[in-house]
């Protein structure tokens, strides 16, 4: 039984150390820096043990809970990443009057959820991290609870998602009528035969996760909630659920559904392609930047399936290594939102942007670094992500999903140049404080290096993603 | 060989870039003209020495570097051959004249514009060099990226709209490039160029991988109707963007088509060759007869340039030897003397700031330096036997004639175009009554714009009386090209 419960160590030391830093939180008076120091050292600590334990593969709890290498993988990738977001939008949060202690245990949370989500191999697991998952960010999203924009931010996705999870639930239900199983390995053996009822919940828990991880056509608040929440939240928003979310849909895909291909596979495919488009269109006219990223990010989720839609290992790899990528762009990209300080507000509209390589070379060059490489232009982390997916669709001969996606890039190249436009040919018109938040220029900095230096070792994070399958 | 001169040349220029980034000093710019000057002079003596260390009675690829580079099947392969190398020599020849040239016409930020024009450079010798589609690839599109600042942030009044063109065209051309490489990789399991050189593409893929490669060259060469770029590139950049556009971004095309159509897809190319003809033709006479109506020196240079690639493609696709060391001539020689006719542009635009051919006149009796100079461009652009222009056509032209009469004649008339468009663009700046008082007090050709500008008039006339070091460089890898392209048409595919 120990050495049982050792496999759940991480989600064990995550859940103790979330209620203590809560009780801490409520005892000692403004404890927003402790509990915020003390959720960076928890995040950390999480990291150790995870890697300690990185290799082993195991289910335990009736084969609900697995902890795998794939697991294990997302789960560092979910850790790092909101260190990062976490630490660099520290100063922002101060700023912006939110810093309550909750917030990164309430961060905390819904890692805690995620964890579970990526763990699962089973229906009921699964949906419950989901649930801890989706509480949470309901909260963060309204968090700067006297902004209208983000109450009503928050609400939007309350309602929306709840929805969504409902359909999922539904889905999940169906799926355990159909199949009398609600664990991933015996539902994938029961679909041996044909069952044309598995296909509807399928098809209801795909609407669900498409929710999650806002690919079109269930793409709808994310422009509202991206614009209307905290740049701090954005920025959680747009990175960590994401991973979390294509982690498990991916599982979905591998392990349950792994025989019903066919008729999933059609689904990712429209709605890649469909996020592909859309992304790529509806940015272009968007004045906010939050809300330009917000359609970039459908439309790079649109790639990260299209990688999915294959339905082959090479091609869920392509996808890992595009989410990983993607996390590192969207880290910088916020990050260098942070900078964007005049007066103590915070700017987000592009045309603040303009000229800014005159007075502040440094951030538009990592602008510049950052956007190239979201278009997708090599030399370039990001075009390495792309070629991947590309090649993995290819090989499954899916020429008018590659074609379409590749011609996407183009329509997208042209916002993301016009950033690029307004930053460096534009006249200076803002002069911005200096930039004092030294965390966030550190994760620009980490993020423009590995952007810039990726093609030196490319097959680094595919070596990576490859590893993670075999179990 | 085992020291890695190849990536030493490629990087050099990156490295150096990144020296000047770092450098402070942001009010004592001469620093960073005098480490790029430096760095880009030394990539040329490696390159000339890469040229005179090859060995030229072998068509094989040398100096070649290989490293496992994605997932161990796709290789960062390097080497050079006849071929190439008068590419990677032309780049690095250039490079140093465009960043004299910046010291007079390169008013604003020029710390960035030296770092942008070394980073394009490295791009540049990294299509020249490579060997592996991938890799070409990636050098190949990342060249957009210092190009569209160098346009946009260095530019003319409408040098957004220039740069959003260039950019999205070549992106989109290139594109389908991408698809097409992934799709070789599938088939042929290798992107390694001398490899599918040896496996050979099935029949049936040729056409359309064929069609995929084109649209990312057509739009680079640029080839009618999809020229409509470069003008307003050429426009709106500033000299030293429009030297190196013209001097050797065009040329990837070309050498693209060599490198990668002709050897790759032999029978795709025979297909398509009437294509080809029919696009060149026009590009040769309609661009011409436009070339003749523009008022812009810089747009009428860019139109000639699209007449000058007309010949370029019309001479690789005749198959001959004369045809394709013809279309290599034309290239280089183009490089040299678009170079030169801009960078004469450039000279008097930093003094008047007016593109406008009205601007000027009578020249010749205020600048006579300068008229001199430009006047021996201009003829080499017409193509006067005597210099490198008039031999890189009568090649092209001469091979023309072995394949199709009717389009050797056509093109033929071509040059009397050319000759139409120079002499009357001549006619109107140099010679001609000053209507224009400032011309009157205007200086001559400083010594910096001297430095450029003579050595290419001594490599035009050079090479238009002694073409021997060219033509015996490319001689072989010619033949090896042509050679295996009439085995493939013999064999039908049929491997």
């Amino acid at each position: 039984m120990i050495n049982n419960l050792n496999v759940l160590l991480p989600e064990i030391f995550l859940t103790i150390s979330i209620f203590s830093a809560l009780m801490i939180g409520v005892f000692i008076k403004n404890s927003f820096n402790l509990i915020f120091n003390l959720s960076s050292i928890i995040i950390l600590v999480t990291i150790a043990i995870i890697f300690n334990n990185y290799n082993s593969s195991e289910k335990i709890f009736l084969d609900s809970f697995s902890r795998d290498a794939y697991s294990n993988f997302f789960k560092i990738l979910i850790l790092i990443s909101s260190l990062f977001v976490l630490n660099s939008s520290k100063a922002f949060i101060i700023d912006s009057k939110l810093g309550k202690f909750e917030y990164p245990i309430i961060i905390l949370l819904s890692i805690l959820g995620m964890f579970f989500m990526v763990s699962s191999n089973d229906i009921i697991l699964f949906y419950l991290g989901l649930e801890l998952q989706s509480l949470s960010l309901y909260i963060l999203a309204s968090i700067d609870r006297d902004n209208l924009r983000s109450s009503e931010s928050g609400i939007k996705y309350f309602v929306l998602s709840a929805l969504s999870s409902g359909l999922l639930l539904y889905g999940c239900s169906l799926l355990y009528g159909f199949t009398g199983s609600t664990n991933f390995d015996l539902i994938a053996n029961e679909l041996n035969k044909e069952n044309i009822g598995a296909v509807f919940a399928m098809v209801f828990i795909l609407v669900g996760l498409a929710f999650k991880v806002s690919a079109v056509p269930f793409h709808m608040w994310t422009p509202d909630v991206y614009e209307g929440a905290p740049t701090s939240i954005t920025s959680y928003f747009a990175v960590v659920p994401k991973v979390a979310g294509l982690a498990i849909l991916i599982k979905f895909m591998h392990i349950p559904f792994s025989n019903i291909l066919l008729e999933w596979q059609t689904i990712i495919i429209f709605i890649s392609l469909a996020s592909m488009i859309l992304g790529a269109v509806a940015a272009i006219g968007q004045t906010n930047i939050k809300r330009l990223l917000a359609y970039s990010s459908i439309g790079h989720i649109g790639y990260a399936l299209a990688g999915v839609a294959t339905g082959v290992i090479s091609g869920y790899e392509s996808a890992i290594v595009y989410i990983a990528i993607y996390v590192i762009m969207n880290i910088g990209a916020f990050s260098c939102l942070y900078l964007l300080k005049k007066d103590g507000e915070y700017k987000e509209k592009i045309s603040d942007l303009s000229g800014i390589s005159r007075k502040h070379p440094i951030i538009a060059i990592s602008f510049l670094v950052i956007l190239f490489s979201l278009a997708g232009i090599p030399p370039l982390g990001g075009f390495f992500a792309k070629f991947y997916v590309f090649t993995a669709v290819l090989e499954q001969k899916m020429y008018a999903l590659a074609i379409i996606g590749l011609l996407t890039t183009v329509i997208s190249a042209f916002y993301y140049l016009k950033i690029i436009k307004t930053i460096y040919f534009d006249d200076s018109v803002i002069t911005f404080d200096a930039p004092k938040n030294k965390f966030a220029q550190l994760s620009i900095l980490i993020s423009c290096i590995t952007l810039l230096t990726f093609f030196l070792y490319p097959s680094a994070l595919n070596n990576i993603a490859e590893s993670l399958f075999i179990y | 060989m085992n020291f890695p001169i190849l990536t030493t040349l490629i990087f050099l220029p990156l490295i150096s870039s990144i020296f000047i980034f770092l450098s402070k000093g942001q009010k004592n710019d001469n620093s960073a003209i005098y480490i790029s000057l430096f760095s880009s002079l030394a990539t040329f003596i490696l390159s000339l020495f890469v040229w005179f260390s090859l060995d030229l009675s072998s068509s094989d690829f040398q100096f070649l570097e290989e490293k496992s580079w994605i997932n161990d099947f796709i290789k960062f392969k390097l080497g050079v051959d006849g071929i190439s190398i008068l590419f990677i020599v032309l780049t690095t020849f250039i490079t140093p004249i465009c960043i004299i040239s910046c010291v007079n016409s390169v008013k604003t930020r020029i710390k960035e514009f030296l770092i942008a024009i070394l980073i394009l450079e490295t791009f540049m010798l990294g299509v020249f060099c490579s060997l592996d589609l991938v890799v070409f690839y990636l050098f190949f599109e990342a060249g957009l990226i210092p190009m569209f600042l160098i346009i946009g942030v260095w530019g003319g009044p409408k040098r957004v709209y220039s740069a959003f063109k260039f950019f999205l065209f070549t992106l989109l051309g290139s594109v389908l490039m991408l698809a097409a490489i992934i799709f070789i990789y599938w088939l042929t399991g290798t992107t390694d160029i001398t490899q599918i050189y040896e496996i050979k593409i099935p029949k049936e893929y040729q056409n359309i991988l064929w069609l995929a490669f084109f649209s990312s060259f057509a739009v680079k060469t640029p080839m009618w109707p999809v020229h409509t770029w470069l003008p307003d590139a050429h426009v709106e950049a500033p000299t030293a963007g429009s030297v190196i556009l013209a001097a050797i971004l065009l040329k990837m095309a070309g050498y693209g088509f060599l490198r990668f159509s002709l050897p790759m897809f032999p029978l795709a190319s025979e297909y398509f060759t009437p294509l080809i003809f029919t696009l060149s033709i026009i590009a040769i006479i309609y661009t011409s007869l436009v070339a003749l109506m523009q008022e812009d020196m810089k747009k009428l240079i860019a139109y000639s340039s699209v007449a000058h690639m007309g010949y370029v493609t019309l001479g690789i696709f005749t198959f001959t030897k004369q045809g394709i060391e013809g279309s290599i001539f034309q290239m280089i020689s183009h490089g040299l003397i678009s170079a030169a006719l801009f960078l004469c542009v450039g000279v008097v635009y930093d003094r008047l700031h007016s593109r406008m051919i009205s601007t000027y006149g009578g020249l010749v009796n205020y600048l006579p330096k300068y008229s001199f100079l430009f006047i021996i461009f201009a003829l080499a652009g017409l193509g006067l036997p005597g210099t490198s222009g008039f031999l890189g056509e009568f090649l092209v032209l001469t091979g023309a004639f072995q394949k199709n009469y009717l389009i050797a004649m056509i093109a033929t008339f071509g040059v009397v175009l050319g000759a139409a468009y120079m002499l009357w663009l001549s006619k109107r700046v140099i010679f001609g009554n000053t209507n224009n008082s400032e011309i009157k007090i205007l200086k001559d050709v400083n010594k910096l714009e001297t430095l450029m500008l003579v050595p290419l008039g001594l490599l035009v006339i050079y090479f238009g009386f002694y073409p021997v070091p060219l033509i015996d460089t490319v001689n072989f890898s010619v033949d090896n090209l042509i050679n295996n392209y009439e085995i493939a048409i013999k064999s039908k595919g049929l491997n």
